[in-house]
């Protein structure tokens, strides 16, 4: 069966990989490169790289960014930021991009959404989309721009399936950074009008937000960003939590499948007995 | 089993060509072409073809670029091992209906038709499913039973039980993978699909 994926969500600003707060707020992370090769190690199930600076200067995607930062990368990747014409996917491909997401453009240039699932195939375009609250229910916001614009996302989404997007991300504004856990809301009113896949985005704090997504919505796959970047083996330890409820992949040689965990999700310590047994495994190394 | 065999990964304009030689370049081949050039082609011992795209573009890209033949004559009458993944390995069935009908190399018997499913699956195929393999030699020696691989399509390949090697459960069972002597072709992208597509790579370059 097709499992559910568990995504990591890079926000590049500058060069770099940023924690996001409410969309206004960026705090430094580090290096795209080392952030996509630990979170391959640890066992992501895709990571999807959004570019914020590329749409604001104009200058399109940084091809050398993404070529030097995806070597170590092989689970799929998905590029985004500053996409307005469909050389820049052709010059993406050969960077290392296997998918790439278009925000700015499905606002402003739709008819490349069609062009592009045309030549690359619609399960090759994800359409991302920004929700934000409003009185009147929830809005499509503009980042760029910091405008709500008077679209719905449930309609919106829909009008991107019938473009030719073959994903959509939808992603909260409100809980962008807050570690509230995901918009549920906002989630099902984009899966009740769409039947491509949906990556639910935006507020997770740990593996029971997760968990929560994906049982209460049809949501194919959740991803977090900040949540990811600041433990040791972050991603194994989050899926063998939510292993215990959902079927996801977990194939990593560390795989916490007999961990305790406290009420925090953090390790709890073995028997001194066991650590004691385990001083002296010898652990090959697998050769592929 | 040639020491480090030389491969050359057809780059006709729709393919993630890159990732697939990181891939294989991570597992110490250097011999690595990404190229449409027929001098390439012929001195490779190994032949890729690539796939994110569309079918109809695909073909036509092949077509533009002249490599039905010189495909045909290192696949077929050559015998080099040809691997194709995703849209390169719909390439190998008579056609599909992606976009309209277009016909395809017509190396492997079958055709390729949309995800006909149960509105309570998604499509396209999104993500990482565990697929079952009749046939284990060479693309699964190295991998564990039923392994995980990426997939993301919206067309499948409906083939003989001869030439059906793999499939994965998706409501119904979709082709993973097909063999007809050395032609093999993957629906899931193994340059994506970590460790397991990474073993995949070296058993079918293993078997050269």
């Amino acid at each position: 069966m097709l499992k559910k994926r568990i995504t990591a969500n890079l926000v590049v600003k500058n060069g770099l990989v940023v924690q996001s707060i409410g969309f206004r707020k960026y705090l430094p992370v580090g290096k795209p490169s080392v952030a996509i090769e630990f979170l391959n190690q640890w066992g992501i199930d895709e990571i999807i790289m959004t570019d914020i600076s590329a749409s604001s200067n104009g200058k399109g995607p940084d091809f050398n960014l993404i070529r030097n930062s995806t070597k170590k990368c092989f689970v799929p990747l998905t590029i985004g930021g500053g996409i307005t014409h469909v050389d820049h996917i052709k010059e993406l491909m050969q960077c290392g991009a296997d998918k790439i997401s278009l925000n700015q453009s499905a606002l402003n240039k739709p008819e490349l959404i069609t062009e592009a699932a045309h030549i690359f195939g619609n399960q090759c375009v994800v359409v991302s989309i920004d929700g934000i609250s409003t009185e009147n229910g929830y809005r499509v916001y503009d980042y760029l721009n910091k405008k709500v614009t008077s679209f719905t996302p449930g309609k919106f989404a829909l009008e991107n399936q019938q473009l030719g997007a073959g994903e959509i991300l939808i992603n909260s504004v409100d809980r962008d950074g807050s570690y509230l856990g995901y918009d549920l809301k906002l989630i099902d009113e984009v899966c009740n009008q769409v039947n491509i896949p949906v990556i639910a985005c935006g507020g997770a704090k740990n593996a029971n937000d997760m968990i929560e997504a994906l049982k209460l919505t049809s949501a194919s796959a959740i991803s977090a960003g900040n949540f990811f970047h600041f433990t040791e083996h972050s991603v194994n330890i989050t899926k063998a939590i939510i292993k215990k409820e959902l079927d996801v992949r977990i194939e990593t040689h560390a795989n916490y499948a007999e961990s305790m965990f406290d009420s925090n999700f953090r390790l709890l310590k073995k028997e001194d007995q066991l650590l004691e047994q385990l001083l002296y495994l010898h652990i090959e190394k697998e050769i592929i | 089993m040639k020491k480090n065999p030389s491969v050359v990964i057809i780059d006709y304009g729709v393919g993630n060509t890159y990732s697939v030689a990181n891939a294989i370049r991570f597992l110490g081949y250097n011999k690595i072409r990404v190229s449409d050039h027929q001098n390439d082609i012929r001195d490779a011992d190994a032949i890729i073809l690539p796939g994110v795209g569309a079918f109809d573009e695909a073909v036509r890209n092949l077509k533009s670029r002249m490599l039905h033949d010189i495909l045909g004559e290192n696949a077929l009458v050559l015998k080099k091992p040809l691997l194709g993944i995703c849209v390169g390995m719909q390439l190998l069935a008579e056609g599909s209906e992606e976009n309209g009908w277009n016909e395809g190399l017509n190396w492997i018997p079958g055709k390729v038709k949309k995800l006909e499913l149960d509105p309570s699956f998604a499509v396209p195929q999104v993500g990482w499913n565990n697929i079952v393999f009749s046939k284990q030699d060479p693309l699964f020696t190295r991998t564990p039973d039923q392994p995980n691989f990426y997939f993301d399509h919206s067309y499948h390949f409906e083939t003989t039980n001869d030439h059906r090697i793999a499939w994965c459960d998706y409501g119904i069972e979709v082709t993973a993978a097909v063999q007809k002597d050395n032609i093999f072709g993957v629906q899931f992208h193994p340059e994506k699909s970590q460790t397991n597509g990474l073993k995949l790579f070296r058993g079918f370059l293993n078997s050269i």
